[in-house]
């Protein structure tokens, strides 16, 4: 009976990603692996969304084309693909990290969170210069 | 006696329920996803700014149109079976997240075919 009166109800047990606060301690390895999951997220909606509409306006000609770039030069179109770009190159090298373990290397926590710290360094150097080099052409 | 049906047993899987296609496939498009990404960075960083007849020429090159059209369709899917997990994990209420599977399904399928159609007709202009 005393476990019944400790255990909470089923809608009231935190779910993850949600328990990470609250209930569980924040890790570094926690929070890059949510961050892997939001900027895939972001990348399947925003990304695909402007790779589509990228293509389709090139393929309609060059007036249609014109415009879609206006829009892509505009603040918020190049607010987006700063934020696209930081996604990109973060769960790319983070996706890296993942394929090397599922090949069963690099999974202790010390050799994890080194590769991590590189993950984080490459994807906001590669970032950083491609919206430099990209924000300067457009 | 046996308890199983035979269908269980000639499909293999156990108590899973759908085996190893779903991971196996997010992997395989993952590896693709590498040189075609690099590729898509490299366009992107190249040919940012530059005049539509520029990059319409470029995508007149068969070899730019169908790396192209690889690209999308690996990351549809990659972005299709990722959203899948997501949708699993967070969204409990069953006819909603049987809708919102098949609605990422079907926009994956409508914008793989919308970028085919694209490209066939950048190419051919």
């Amino acid at each position: 009976m005393a476990t019944e009166k400790n255990t909470p109800s089923q809608h009231e047990r935190p779910i993850s990603p949600f328990m990470i606060g609250p209930y569980y301690k924040p890790q570094f390895s926690s929070i890059l692996s949510i961050a892997h999951r939001a900027s895939g997220v972001f990348l399947s909606v925003f990304g695909s969304l402007l790779m589509i509409y990228w293509l389709v306006a090139l393929s309609q000609g060059p007036a249609a084309y014109h415009n879609a770039m206006v829009w892509i030069a505009s603040v918020p179109g190049m607010l987006l693909l700063a934020a696209l770009c930081f996604a990109i190159y973060y769960h790319f090298f983070n996706g890296l990290r993942h394929l090397i373990w599922d090949t069963g290397r690099m999974l202790e926590i010390e050799q994890a969170n080194r590769a991590a710290m590189v993950v984080l360094f490459c994807s906001a150097v590669a970032a950083l210069i491609t919206i430099v080099k990209v924000g300067g052409l457009i | 006696m046996k308890m199983r049906h035979p269908l269980a047993h000639a499909r293999g899987l156990g108590s899973s329920k759908s085996g190893t296609s779903h991971w196996w496939g997010q992997r395989v498009t993952a590896l693709l996803l590498i040189p075609l990404v690099i590729w898509m960075l490299y366009v992107v960083i190249v040919y940012a700014g530059q005049p539509y007849q520029v990059i319409q020429v470029f995508f007149s090159h068969s070899i730019n149109s169908i790396l192209a059209i690889l690209l999308i369709l690996a990351m549809l899917r990659h972005a299709q079976l990722g959203m899948q997990v997501v949708i699993e994990d967070y969204v409990h209420s069953q006819p909603l997240e049987t809708i919102l599977q098949l609605l990422v399904k079907l926009f994956a399928l409508a914008g793989a075919i919308t970028v085919i159609l694209a490209v066939i007709r950048l190419a051919l202009q």
